[in-house]
Formats: structure tokens, sequence, C-alpha cells
């Protein structure tokens, strides 16, 4: 049996003015276990907090309940009384006379009524409270970065630098990501390679960081704290330690049909190949796919003219598994394919390209040396047109219902770098909305129309056809002249709309981290918690949170990697005791806790049950009390009862429902 | 209507209505109406869970055995409940559950799953004194019996 | 046509349609897309918008409602599934409809029915005779 005290506080006349305070304490004093029952003026005050300590030791009480504000204020402060004064922290209940009673009723006999009724509650819910003690769990001082793109790097780098051990899964054969493939960045047109590179280096060479490249996560256990990582390293062919990148094998290299990703397939590239001349690390991978020894059984010209033996074509993808207290996900963006949209004549007309591969045509180290040329005949074009929002904001299915946010900036940026570059060339560029919310950005826009003479033009390309005589006709509609325009173009360069990384869904579902249904990673709130995802342990960086510029993705990138150093500066994680346990004598092992359970707490374990009169091993459902926020679906999905909620049990709520339907006198 | 007490209804009938409330959302909402002093029915009496999902149809049958007149559950709004997912069981659960009660004879106005979030203090009073007001208008709720303790 | 009266039509030709044009984000690819642009005198994203306003006069009595050759591009490229040429459709029917009285009630139909009579012919009959 408990012994309770009972505290009424009056909360100056915040509760005592509606409710008669000393009949709530003389009414619960009757309640079973109660044993004292007090009324203060403020509990939460240090007198207060005295009165119920010394009661505690005179009383030898085992519960307490206090009658006072929500518990959202002040049980934090009566639970630090409590234990203070030699009780278990979760042997306090607080019965809610403030906010839900005194302050909404105007009648002191009704209120009081209904206090003392909160009050009996509480009191009929602390009779069956039980202590709990915090658990304990100790984390791994290693952080996993999964995705080598800017956010991946400058997140590692942040945690490297407060000195704690951080490994990047790359599956590409090198760390840069979308960044190593653009030319100049809005607003300030700085180039991008050099700002990226010089990070990829720090990242390669920091004692802290290491690279997994050409590697993938093919398994994740654990929770937070303590996750086991399987990694997937690819087998490149070439011997990483070995190998000094001198580029002998890729130059030798027969096979030319390889399209090169890096320039997105706009020239070739060798089977054996480093994807550009910065690559981090400065390694070559063979493409299967086009390589002749693998197909053929014969060539190895780059075997025999390796200089440092580094070649192997009998290498095997490798697996690696190492433990992690935290996992970064900055999966970062693709872009859309195109083929909902036959209009635009992207896979027709070779002049018509996405931004991205406009990208490469302007960069110094893209196909064309950065001159800007056309792909069809290498032709300078004359007439460019630039579409935005090629599937983006769209509801139908085709593409993607989000706005992209980053096309009207690059696309500004195209413009304005088009004709800073050749004059003579004529740009417009449909636009439905032009969206400039950031720093310097819509000046950056305006200066494009003011200084650049960029042709913005409101509207939208309804079709793109052949003329016959090697120009693209460019049909739209100018909404502010109200007329139809048919522009004569050289080239056609579409902003077509940013999707999440094809890796994020799986990688997502490994995690056990909420995804919304365009495959973003959802954060564990939207305001306030921007990296962190839902599940324990698991952060977010960049582009595959939601789209991201640049700035933003690094901001967030720090941002992510401060939590992830706040969680490896522990020693030892305490976990919330309030957490569901599955009572083994009762488990069937049913599995519909597991199924129910949105963190993946719930595994089964062959376990030893013993009830007195049968000894057997069973299959019963065990909860990770580090991983189980204590929500409670299990506990009602359980059709045998065994599954309970530490704090909320069962009993304790239909205790607090029997207390509150119990008749006045009854 | 009839009820199984034989109390006759000397003063004001007086519903006992329990009211579930998750902690992250409609606890907090209910605060907030508290804080704006917007008041609601005192016959509604809070109980505090995690999330709507802790709710386990057992409480609403064992309230309505205990003579309850009306049982309403507030969750997060569906999308935001603090655990992702539970709101989602609720609802599934809940459907069930109520057509099962109405057939047991316990009207389907009494018992509600609302969304109420930690912002609409206004929304829960509001909501509060409608349901209030409804069970009031419905009498006594017939008490289910509990076959185990014939 | 009084301003009321106009806004009841629109109303109509928003139920016949079941365009919602609260959808459009004016982007304007349907009339960058129509071939009979330079024909008409009001294009594919002012149908949906002057309907949405109110202003169905203007379209009734212009000639493009027969301009437009109902060959649904714009409802093909509208990436945000508004159907302009479905609006356009509905204005033209409202024109065209007989104004005054019904002209067939559902009292005649039985007479006249047999089992060849494709039953979109029936509705289309009843939505041109019941007004």
């Amino acid at each position: 049996m408990q012994r309770i005290g009972v505290f009424v506080c009056w909360c100056g006349s915040n509760i005592a003015a509606t409710v008669d305070v000393k009949k709530v304490a003389e009414e619960l004093k009757s309640e079973p276990g109660v044993v004292y029952s007090a009324d203060y003026q403020y509990m939460c005050s240090e007198n207060g907090q005295n009165l119920i300590k010394s009661a505690i030791k005179d009383y030898s009480l085992t519960g307490i309940v206090v009658c006072s504000c929500s518990p959202r204020m002040h049980e934090a402060t009566f639970r630090k009384t409590a234990s203070e004064a030699g009780i278990n922290p979760y042997m306090v209940e607080i019965a809610n006379i403030r906010e839900q009673c005194s302050w909404i009723h105007k009648d002191m006999a009704t209120a009081t009524q209904k206090a003392i009724i909160l009050g009996r509650a509480a009191v009929a819910k602390v009779n069956l409270n039980t202590p709990l003690t915090e658990g304990e769990s100790p984390v791994v001082k290693r952080a996993l970065v999964i995705g080598g793109g800017i956010a991946g790097i400058q997140t590692a780098l942040d945690i490297a630098d407060a000195g704690y051990k951080v490994d990047i899964v790359e599956k590409k054969p090198t760390i840069g990501g979308k960044m190593a493939q653009l030319d100049k960045t809005f607003p300030t047109l700085d180039c991008a390679a050099c700002i990226l590179t010089p990070k990829m280096v720090e990242a390669a060479q920091h004692e802290n960081i290491t690279l997994y490249t050409y590697s993938e996560v093919e398994e994740v256990k654990g929770y937070v704290g303590n996750f086991d990582v399987k990694i997937r390293k690819k087998a490149r062919y070439v011997n990483e330690n070995l190998c000094t990148g001198c580029g002998e094998c890729t130059s030798k290299c027969p096979s030319r049909k390889g399209l090169n990703e890096f320039n997105m397939g706009l020239d070739g590239r060798g089977a054996i190949y480093i994807p550009f001349a910065q690559a981090i690390p400065n390694v070559p991978v063979i493409d299967t796919a086009q390589c002749i020894k693998f197909k053929t059984g014969k060539c190895g010209l780059c075997q025999m003219n390796c200089p440092s033996k580094a070649v192997d074509f009998s290498q095997k993808d490798e697996f690696i598994d190492e433990k992690y207290g935290a996992i970064v996900v900055a999966t970062g963006f693709d872009i859309i394919t195109l083929e909902n949209y036959e209009e635009y004549g992207y896979s027709m007309y070779k002049d018509v390209v996405t931004s991205l591969e406009f990208e490469r045509l302007m960069n110094a180290a893209g196909p064309s040396k950065g001159h800007l040329e056309r792909p069809s005949d290498h032709k300078q074009p004359k007439t460019i047109v630039f579409v935005q929002c090629v599937g983006s904001r769209d509801t139908t299915g085709c593409g993607k219902e989000y706005c992209s946010k980053i096309c009207c900036m690059y696309t500004a940026k195209h413009a304005m770098l088009t004709r800073e570059k050749y004059p003579d060339t004529e740009v417009y560029v449909f636009y439905i909305d032009v969206r400039t919310p950031g720093k310097n950005f819509d000046e950056f826009y305006r200066r494009a129309v003011e200084q650049y003479g960029v042709h913005y033009i409101k509207g939208m390309v309804g079709k793109v056809y052949d003329d016959g005589q090697g120009h693209l006709m460019v049909r739209g509609s100018d909404l502010l002249a109200n007329e139809q325009l048919t522009i004569k173009a050289d080239m056609v360069v579409l902003a077509a709309a940013t999707k999440a990384d094809e890796s994020a869904r799986k990688l997502g579902t490994m995690l056990t981290a909420s995804m919304d249904t365009n495959d973003f990673f959802t954060e564990a709130h939207p305001k306030l918690r921007p990296v962190e995802s839902p599940t324990a342990g698991v952060f977010l960086s960049g582009f595959c949170q939601g789209p991201k510029d640049i700035p933003e993705t690094v901001a967030q990138a720090g941002a992510a990697a401060a939590k992830v150093i706040g969680l490896l500066a522990k020693n030892k994680l305490k976990s919330n005791p309030c957490v569901a346990r599955a009572d083994s004598l009762i488990c069937s092992g049913c599995s519909n806790c597991e199924k129910v359970c949105p963190f993946g707490a719930i595994t089964y374990a062959e376990t030893d049950v013993n009830d007195g009169t049968v000894r057997e091993k069973r299959r019963v459902a065990v909860v990770n009390e580090a991983v189980c926020k204590g929500c409670g679906a299990c506990t009602v999905a359980c059709p045998s009862g065994a599954m309970d909620l530490k704090g909320f049990t069962n009993k304790q709520i239909f205790a607090e429902v029997d207390a509150i339907c119990r008749q006045t006198g009854e | 209507m009839q009820t199984d007490r034989g109390v006759t209804a000397e003063k004001e009938f007086q519903p006992k209505i329990i009211a579930f409330c998750c902690n992250w959302c409609s606890y907090a909402g209910a605060d907030l109406a508290g804080s704006g002093r917007l008041s609601y029915s005192a016959d509604v009496k809070i109980i505090r869970v995690p999330c709507s999902c802790r709710i386990n149809p057992m409480f609403i049958l064992r309230a309505f055995q205990k003579g309850a007149d009306g049982v309403i559950l507030a969750g997060c709004h569906p999308g935001d409940c603090h655990y992702s997912t539970g709101n989602y069981f609720t609802r599934r659960r809940m459907t069930l559950l109520f057509s099962m009660l109405d057939y047991m004879g316990i009207e389907k106005e009494r018992t509600r799953v609302e969304w109420i979030s930690a912002a609409e203090g206004a929304k829960f009073s509001a909501t509060m004194n409608e349901f209030a007001g409804e069970i009031k208008k419905l009498g006594r709720s017939k008490r289910l019996g509990d076959l185990r303790c014939r | 046509m009084t301003e009321n009266e106009e806004k009841k039509l629109c109303a109509e030709a928003l139920i016949i349609s079941g365009v919602k044009p609260e959808k459009c984000m004016k982007c304007g690819k349907c009339s960058g897309a129509c071939p009979s642009y330079d024909e008409m005198e009001y294009h594919p994203h002012q149908f949906v918008d002057m309907v949405s306003k109110g202003q169905i006069k203007k379209l009734m009595e212009s000639a493009s409602i027969y301009k437009c050759l109902s060959c649904f591009v714009c409802v093909e490229r509208c990436p945000r599934n508004v159907m302009p040429a479905n609006i356009i459709e509905a204005v033209r029917a409202l024109q065209e409809r007989p104004q005054g009285t019904d002209r067939l009630t559902p009292d005649e139909v039985k007479n006249i029915l047999d089992d060849d009579t494709p039953q979109q012919l029936l509705m289309a009959a009843f939505r041109k005779y019941s007004r």
C-alpha cells in the first residue's frame, strides 16, 4: 500500500479564487492511500517544495499528488523535489487544477468539485505508480555521413573538427556531388570548383575522416548511440593503396563508348576512368559494362600499362562493419527525367538541354572546354530560350508538385553568364513566377534584366519544334502582352524539376526514418527541429530534406553537425523510462506490436519463459528501451495484453477512468 | 433516457465526460484554452495519455461501464503526430469501436475523435462545449455491463 | 444580362465543365500551346480566368468559342489539371442551348426510347433541352 501525500497549491489567487483549496485538501484526505494532505500558497516556491520534502520524510510518503498548474509547467520541478527527498521521481502525479479547472470555471462550487475529481484521479493513479529509472546506453563516438556532396562534406568536416571520427559513404567513385558539376554559383558568381575542391581535399586529408567512395550502405541495425552499419565497398578493380592516379590506364583504354556521367553524357569516356580531374580519391574505376576485358576476356591494356600494378580484375565487393553513434543523411538530389514532357522535345532534339547539361557546356572543364556550343553541330548559339518550371509545380503526376526552389536563380545566372561572355546572343526566359527570396537574390535577377538585357517573358512554352533548317521553334504565350510568341532559337535550356536522389527511399526504409510522398526525409519538427529526423540519432543535411540552394545546404550541414556533436559529446544517453514493456509470460510472439511501432523498437528473441508450471523457450517481444519513445501504439495492438506502457499502464488509466466516473459519495 | 440506477433527475443532469488528450497537442491545447480563460463545461475531465494511439478501446468500454455519458478522444492533427503515425491508428481503431458501441446501444454521438493542436485553445474549448451540450441533450447513457462480474 | 445572371451562368459553366479555376497558377502554358491562338479573341487562359471572375458574357458573344478546335492540347499541357478546353466547351454549350422553356420532359422520354439509343445521347439531350 502506498503512503500518499496530497499537496494543493493556491497559485496565489490563480487557483484559490475559484477553487476552495482547503476543501480539496480535506476531501482528498479520505481517498485510499492518502496519509497526508496540505495546501500552500505557492507549492513551486522554495518554501512549498520544502513543505513537500519534509512531509515526505515526516510521514514516510511513497508517492505524492500535487494539485497545481499543468504538468507541462512544473512536473519536472516536483519530480526533482521528490527525488531530493529520497523517493522516486516517477512517484509524482500532477492534478491540473489551474489550466484545466480554476482558469476556465467561474463558479466556486463547480470548480471545487471538479478539482476534487481531478485530484482523486491523480491519487488513484499514484496508488498504482511504480518507481521507474531512466535507462542508460553508451554512445559510440563515431558518426556516419551518407552522401559525399557539399552537404555531407561540410557536416563531416564540422564533426571531425570537433574531434570525433567521421566516415563518409559516397556511392559515386568520387566525393563532390552535384556542386562539383556546377560552373559558377549564384548570386556571387564564385566558381563552384574553386570553393568546393579545397573542401574535398580537406575532407580527404582530415585525420578524423575516412572516405568510403564507390560504396553504399547495405544494412543498418541498432539505435541512437549504437548503430551497426554494414557498408558495401563496390569493386573498383583498381587497388586504391597502390594507385598513384597517374592516369596512364585511362589514356590507354581502347573502349570509348561509355558516356561521361560527370559531363551529363555530353561526351564519352573510357571504360576505366576518373570522373574528373579533381576527383577525390584520384583513383580510377572500371565500368564493367563497357570494359572489353570484362566483356570478352581479351584486352587488359590498363593492367599492362599500369606502372604501379594497381589494376586488379579479380577484385570483389568488400563489406565493412562499423559502429556509429549518429547517422547523417546527405543523399542530395537529382533532376527528373523528361520523357513525360514531349512538348519540349528533349528526347527529339539534341539542342534541347537541361540546365545541368548547360552547366557543363559553360564549364571550362566541360566537354567544350567552356566554349558555349550547341551539342548538335558545335556552333555557337545566337538565340537561347530558357524555360522555367519544367516539371516543377506540376500536379498532373508527370512532374513534381513542389517548387524546385533553385531554378529561378540558376536560370538568371545562366542567362547572365551567357550575355556576359557572348553579348551578341539573345536570351529569352519563359517564367511563371520569378522567385528570388534570399540575400542579394532579387538584386541578382534584376541585374540580369536591367544590366544584361535578358528578355523575361511571363508565360509558358507550349511547344518546341524543328523548322527543318536547324532551328528550334519555341512557341509560348506572353501573358502580359496577351500574345502567342514563336521564337526561332538555336538552343533551348530546360529548368527540369529536382527530385530526391533515388537511393533515398531505400535508405529511409533501412533507417526507419520517415519520408514524405516526394521521398524527401521528414524533419522531427518543421520549425524547431529542422535537421533531425524523428528517428533518434538520424540527422538530415541538405537537399535530402527538401529543395535547398548551396548556402542553405551548408548552413543546414553545420546545424546537423552541431546536433551530432551534441549527441557524441555525451558518454551515456538517458532515456525516458515511460516506455513499453512486454510481459514475456503472456506474449505469444504474434508480431502485431512490431508492425505498429514507428521506431522499430520492438524485436523478438527466443526467451526462457518460466511461469511456474511450464518451462520453455519462446519467441517473445523485446522492447529496446533506448529506441522506444513511449507512444503506446503497441499496447493497444497487442491482442493478449502482454504489452504495457510504463508510467501510463492499463491499470493506471483504468483507475483514472474509475475515479472520474465515481459518483460523489459512492 | 432510462438509467439502470433509477436515479431521478432531481437537479440538473450533469453528464460525466472523459476527454483523453494526447500529451503533445491536445493536452497542450487544453492548457492553452485555460491560459486564454476560454471556458468550457466542467463536466469534461481530462486524462492525459502520451499519444492518442495509447488509448485502448478497453478504456472507453470501461468508462461506459462505470457510468460515463460521453467519451471524447483528442489528438494531434493527422500528419502532425509527435510519434509520426499514432493518430492514424487511433482513427482506424475508433471508427471500428464506435460502430460497435453504437450497436451495443451507446449512441455514436457519445463518442468522438477530434484533432486539436497545441495552438488551438479556442477549438478545444468550443469542441468541448459542443460535445458537452450534445451529451446533455442525449441524457444519461446506458451503462454497459461487465459479464465477468455477474 | 444582369451581373447576377452572368455570375449564375459562370457557376453553371464550372459545374458543367467540372473545372476548378482556383487550381490555375496562371502560367499560360495552355495558351502557349494553343494552335488556334491567333484566331481567337479570347485565349484558353482567359476563358479560365474570366469565368472564375464572373465575366462570361463577353466570352459567349465572342467568336472565340467557335474557333476553339477542341484539340485538347491545353488540357494535355496544363501542369495543374485545370482543363481549359472543358470550360470553353461549357461556354459554347451555354451559348448554343435553346434558351427558355423545357422542350423535353422525362415523361416523354420513354415514348421515344428504343434499345439503340446511346445513353450518352439521352444525357446530352437532357442537358440541351432542360434549360
